[in-house]
């Protein structure tokens, strides 16, 4: 063999072994160098995210009656994927399962399309969620189809039955308190982009729990308030998955910890009372006729506080209308969420305790008469009270022109003389400097307002509360800088619109415009008058006044009220305590306290008081009622607001109870009389008898305690009774073998011969939890 | 260079075949079938499973395979391969007919775009041009290496022979088409007539020639929409080929997180999530990959070095022409099958679809392979002192 062949069989080699160092290398880079980032991609290829509800907490009442529970659902999903890659593209399935549902197919299908241009229903019939997640089409199913369902897996190929957690409202004593307990709605894309963009941000663990397209969360009361305490964290499995979407093994796991249960310091016999109570004021309202209109009075809202004026906690809080919160779960209909939301329904959705804002009328005069005692007045002083009282030239009336000559400050509280705050503040505004204030005009009215928490929130743990406004100079100064540019317009321009239909009107107006834009910011004697008895620019809320009064009667404390006492885990383990938090204390001697105090006690008490009638044979000898009334002009063409306010004891306070009646007449007429029947209830009175235990409050007063907790997490209340839990999984849970808040209590896996597993609920009354769905 | 083997014709003669055998090519050659095994089996077992057949049915199948390969390779070494000549052009008339009968409508079964199988019974399937892999070597040593007066070298008209005895298999396999069997022969085909000692302007003739009708076939429209796609998917792992860049993403993926050590036989996540298609076959060394780790997928590396360097060490020793010329052929087959096959892994060679030698499962590639073996024991126990 010649030389040349040796040669190239070397050659050969040579290009052999450089292919092998080739493949070695490559091999080098691809699993020691760049290992790290196809590991990375390896496990986002195949690692999907199985999630776990967590249980929602609940929301109990001060000793533990659930006024806001779960209960588990059977929900029928479909696989809108697993559908399409049917054949017929699941049409049979469709055809199967509709009639099993009540449905017809078509109804079907078009519940299983995506919202958008081409679907041929609106929301909520069509899926708005992700294309990827399985649409829930029907609840509340019967075991028997759920059953069949998942036992027939070719007939119903791409369609599962799965236990759901919702919220149920148990409503003990038929109470409402809708306003307080708020409602959950689904996570809108916006606050998916948010959380997107806080993720991408960095802080936010991707990994870590967080909202899904399918999640609800608090939208109104305490579900939003305290969304985060009750959502508790999700259980999150990670699994690997094989092409075909098989679970092969798993990665992680964390189990799903249950929300914290949220004890509130509502009461919900108490609230029951108020909510009655406030409806009986208004239904007595309605059959009342308006003496200075044509019908009886139209009541349209109303709102009730009772507090507890030592710390803040609410007892009880209502709010006129209301609607039923049940209406949300699982969804509200378009058609129910217009009907919420008609003008004729009133907004049942506003809460009249928090948001709804009103001028105080005479209750204010709690403010005014502390800010006589606090700027040179005693409690000896007279005051004159004329039928009326002329500044510049408008004529100021007494409330139904009384007159009453000479008077001492507290019998002038109670017989709610108007004319005497009007002297009062005319002095003031004068000493002011009238229209030519100095730089810093002193206002001993809107600063006492302010102190005792009026025109700005109280901090209540609810949301969207209103601010209230004091309705003196600073107001006056900032709506002056907000609209005198618009003022000014409408001076120059007037009321073409209104012109049109009413000309008188238009001019009217277009002279008030010419008064504001060159005298906007100025607070005038007039305004300095209405502002003393609560009219005027003043409005509060019906909870701002709870605390005004609460701050006198414990001693000058503002404090700001609290709904939520604290939380606790379904072990009975109290994770925390809410403390009263003071936000301010009133600027008034011990002494000229206890003489306010005494001096609205007499309204109830004596016999000229406006409180009188209605108290008459409540034993104020031993519960002294101190109160004030207050009807309020709200403008034009609309009716008087009814309110009164109170604490008692007058001599050794605890409780503050605020009424409102909106268009509802005189606060002795309509208010006072439910508001008598709330204390009745808080102390046991009936006719002159007291008796503690007849109290709707357990034990004659507010609970501080938290509830107990059975060995299977339910809450112990007084009307509890019925400690065994209900065979489903057959052994009963064990003494001790408490579910711990992060258990998965509520629902035992029992195999059965189909090879599915079906979820039984071994502790009904508690607890509730979702199966877990992939998603990809 | 011999000092381990015996020196004389008497010796030799009077060893056992044994004796005489190349232990470190047949371990090598063991060692790669066997991890071959595990790795199919890794591969197929919990497909099976899911499909409700018998998990073990691969790796019995590819024992079975071993097996059959092994007697094979025994047979065709006890051979004198001088003897061989003579049965040369019987072996390559069956090679041409079962190419030609497989591009038969009814009688040849299509996979991954290649007419290139008979479907038997039992599941198993054969393909001719596994085959004629051998008799194109075979023929093409036989006409180089006929001995003419004074030549050392093959004449023109031998090279020209040699080219069309391997241009008819050539071209019918490329009707079938598989581009990667005929890549791989063509690489064969050239290292045999390089080493022939032909004269230098048919190698550079034929790699220009390579070239040019690489260039027009694949700018003529000549291809496969599929084989499009495959060289599509090489080149943008991203565009839309039809799942051959997914295949090739999925391995590199499963390949790249295996690591130093790997994820450890049967728990690739990977393989046993299904994520790589064809992976007891094409991509059986994705499974290496990520479950045996760089210690593993170097360790196939090395045992393909090892009998290629046994290979090349057989065809320097060869005591003919005809010996070394069936040597190299061989090891160059060898060579760049297991170059495309790992290279298409690891993402730095088109999609071809050839398997990885002794390693992918397939009865006509493993009977192929261990025919080679055995040609190379053969030429190894006739060699020169």
């Amino acid at each position: 063999m010649s030389d040349r062949s040796t040669l190239r069989l070397m050659v050969l080699g040579i290009l052999i072994a450089s292919l092998l160092i080739t493949m070695i290398s490559r091999l080098f880079f691809l699993q020691i160098v760049s290992a790290d980032v196809y590991t990375a991609q390896a496990s986002s290829n195949r690692v999907h995210s199985i999630e776990t509800q967590a249980a929602r907490g609940l929301i109990l009442d001060q000793v533990g009656r659930p006024l806001v529970s779960n209960r588990t659902s059977l929900v029928v999903s479909v696989d809108r994927q697993a559908l399409h890659t049917q054949k017929d593209h699941g049409q049979a399935v469709i055809d199967r399962l509709a009639p099993a549902l009540g449905m017809t197919p078509t109804m079907l299908s078009y519940r299983l399309e995506l919202c958008g241009k081409q679907a041929h229903a609106k929301p909520p019939i069509c899926w708005n969620g992700s294309p990827y997640q399985p649409v829930p089409v029907a609840k509340d199913i019967t075991e028997d189809l759920a059953l069949k369902i998942m036992e027939r897996r070719s007939d119903y190929a791409g369609v599962t039955a799965s236990l759901e957690a919702i919220r149920v409202y148990p409503a003990p004593f038929a109470v409402n308190a809708a306003h307080i307990l708020g409602y959950l709605g689904p996570v809108t894309d916006g606050e998916l982009a948010d959380q997107k963009a806080l993720m991408e941000a960095g802080k936010l663990d991707p990994n870590g729990p967080r909202l899904r397209r399918t999640d609800l969360i608090g939208r109104a009361g305490l579900e939003s308030e305290y969304d985060t305490q009750l959502r508790g964290v999700e259980g999150i499995k990670r699994v690997t998955v094989n092409l075909r979407g098989s679970v092969t093994g798993t990665v992680s796991q964390t189990t799903p910890v249950a929300g914290e249960d949220l004890v509130t310091n509502i009461d919900a016999k108490l609230q029951q009372v108020a909510e009655t109570q406030l409806k009986a004021a208004i239904d007595k309202a309605r059959a009342t006729k308006d003496p200075n209109g044509t019908g009886n009075y139209r009541a349209d809202s109303g709102a009730v506080v009772v507090m507890d004026n030592t710390n803040g906690h609410v007892l009880a809080m209502a709010s006129y209308p209301n609607y039923d919160p049940s209406l949300f779960v699982g969804g509200i209909t378009s058609k129910e969420y217009a009907t919420l939301t008609a003008a004729s329904a009133n907004q049942p959705l506003t809460s009249r305790a928090i948001q709804g804002q009103f001028a105080p009328a005479s209750t204010f005069k709690i403010v005014t008469a502390s800010a006589a005692l606090q700027n040179g007045y005693t409690s000896s002083d007279q005051f004159d009270c004329p039928s009326s009282y002329q500044v510049g030239n408008r004529v100021f009336k007494n409330f139904e022109s009384h007159e009453y000559g000479q008077l001492s400050l507290s019998k002038g509280l109670a017989v709610s003389c108007d004319t005497m705050w009007y002297q009062v503040a005319y002095k003031w505004w004068l000493e002011a400097g009238g229209n030519n204030p100095g730089a810093h005009p002193k206002d001993p009215v809107e600063a006492m307002a302010q102190a005792y928490g009026i025109g700005r929130r109280t901090g209540i743990d609810l949301p969207s509360e209103s601010r209230g406004r004091v309705g003196g100079r600073e107001f006056k100064t900032l709506q002056n800088k907000q609209l005198h540019d618009s003022w000014c317009t409408r001076a120059r321009d007037g009321y073409p619109e209104v012109a049109k239909t009413d000309l008188p009107r238009a001019t009217l107006l277009q002279a008030y415009a010419a008064d504001a834009c060159a005298n906007g910011g100025l607070f005038r004697g007039g305004d300095a008058v209405n502002m003393a008895i609560g009219q005027g620019d003043t409005v509060v809320t019906p909870l701002q006044m709870a605390v005004a009064y609460s701050a006198l009667a414990n001693g000058g404390t503002v404090w700001q009220p609290q709904i939520a006492k604290g939380f606790m885990r379904g072990d009975g383990h109290v994770v925390t305590t809410i403390a009263p938090k003071k936000v301010g204390s009133l600027p008034l001697t011990a002494a000229n306290q206890e003489f306010l105090r005494s001096a609205f006690s007499e309204v109830t008490s004596q016999s000229f008081g406006t409180g009188y009638g209605p108290f008459q044979g409540f034993p104020l000898n031993q519960i002294p009622i101190a109160a004030k009334t207050g009807t309020g002009q709200a403008g034009s063409n609309k009716q008087s607001t009814s309110w009164f306010a109170t604490f008692a004891p007058a001599n050794h306070p605890k409780y503050t109870v605020v009424m409102m009646v909106s268009q509802g007449g005189t606060g002795s007429g309509t208010s006072a009389p439910s508001v008598r029947k709330i204390y009745e209830a808080i102390y046991g009175i009936h006719g002159s008898s007291i008796n503690p235990a007849r109290s709707v409050l357990y034990g004659g007063e507010p609970t501080s305690t938290f509830p107990k907790v059975t060995v299977n997490g339910e809450p112990i209340y007084p009307e509890f009774h019925d400690a065994t839990p209900v065979s489903g999984g057959g052994a009963a849970t064990p003494v001790g073998q408490t579910p711990s808040g992060s258990s998965t209590a509520g629902v035992v896996l029992v195999p059965v011969a189909a090879g599915w597993l079906v979820k039984k609920r071994s502790r009904p009354r508690r607890r509730s939890r979702s199966s877990g769905v992939i998603r990809r | 260079m011999t000092i381990a083997y015996p020196t004389t014709l008497a010796k030799r003669k009077s060893t056992s075949y044994l004796q005489r055998l190349d232990w470190v090519l047949v371990g090598g050659a063991l060692a790669l079938s066997i991890i071959g095994a595990l790795l199919v089996y890794s591969a197929t077992r919990s497909k099976q499973a899911d499909a409700g057949l018998d998990p073990s049915s691969y790796l019995k199948k590819h024992i079975l395979n071993l097996a059959v390969g092994l007697v094979l390779g025994i047979v065709i070494s006890r051979f004198d391969y001088r003897l061989l000549r003579a049965y040369t052009p019987i072996l390559y008339g069956i090679s041409i007919v079962g190419l030609v009968l497989v591009l038969v409508p009814h009688l040849g079964h299509t996979i991954n775009g290649a007419k290139a199988w008979f479907l038997l019974p039992g599941g198993f399937s054969f393909q001719p041009s596994e085959f004629a892999k051998i008799a194109i070597i075979l023929g093409m040593s036989m006409i180089l290496s006929e001995k003419r007066d004074a030549e050392s070298e093959p004449r023109d008209i031998d090279v020209i022979y040699a080219l069309g005895v391997a241009g008819v298999p050539i071209a019918l396999i490329m009707l079938e088409p598989d581009l990667g069997t005929v890549l791989v022969i063509t690489c064969a085909v050239l290292a045999i007539v390089a080493v022939s000692g032909a004269p230098a302007r048919w190698l550079i003739g034929l790699i220009v020639a390579g070239v040019l009708v690489s260039f027009l076939v694949f700018k003529l429209g000549i291809l496969s929409p599929y084989q499009v796609d495959r060289f599509t998917a090489f080149t943008d792992p991203t565009a839309n080929t039809h799942g051959i860049g997914f295949n090739t993403t999925q391995a590199r993926i499963a390949i790249g997180s295996g690591g130093i050590f790997g994820q450890g036989l049967f728990h690739g996540a990977q393989t046993q999530g299904h994520f790589v298609p064809e992976n007891q076959t094409d991509f059986v060394y994705s499974v290496a990959g990520e479950e045996l780790g760089f210690v593993g997928a170097v360790a196939i590396v090395v045992l393909l070095a090892v009998i290629l360097w046994r290979a090349i060490y057989i065809a320097v020793r060869a005591s003919d022409l005809f010996g070394r010329l069936v040597a190299t052929g061989v090891a160059t087959w060898f060579a760049f099958q297991a170059f495309e096959n790992i290279g298409m892994n690891l993402g730095i060679t088109p999609v071809t679809g050839v398997p990885l030698p002794f390693v992918s499962y397939g009865g006509s590639s493993m009977f192929a392979n261990w025919l080679a073996i055995g040609l190379l024991i053969n030429v190894h126990m006739r060699a020169k002192e």
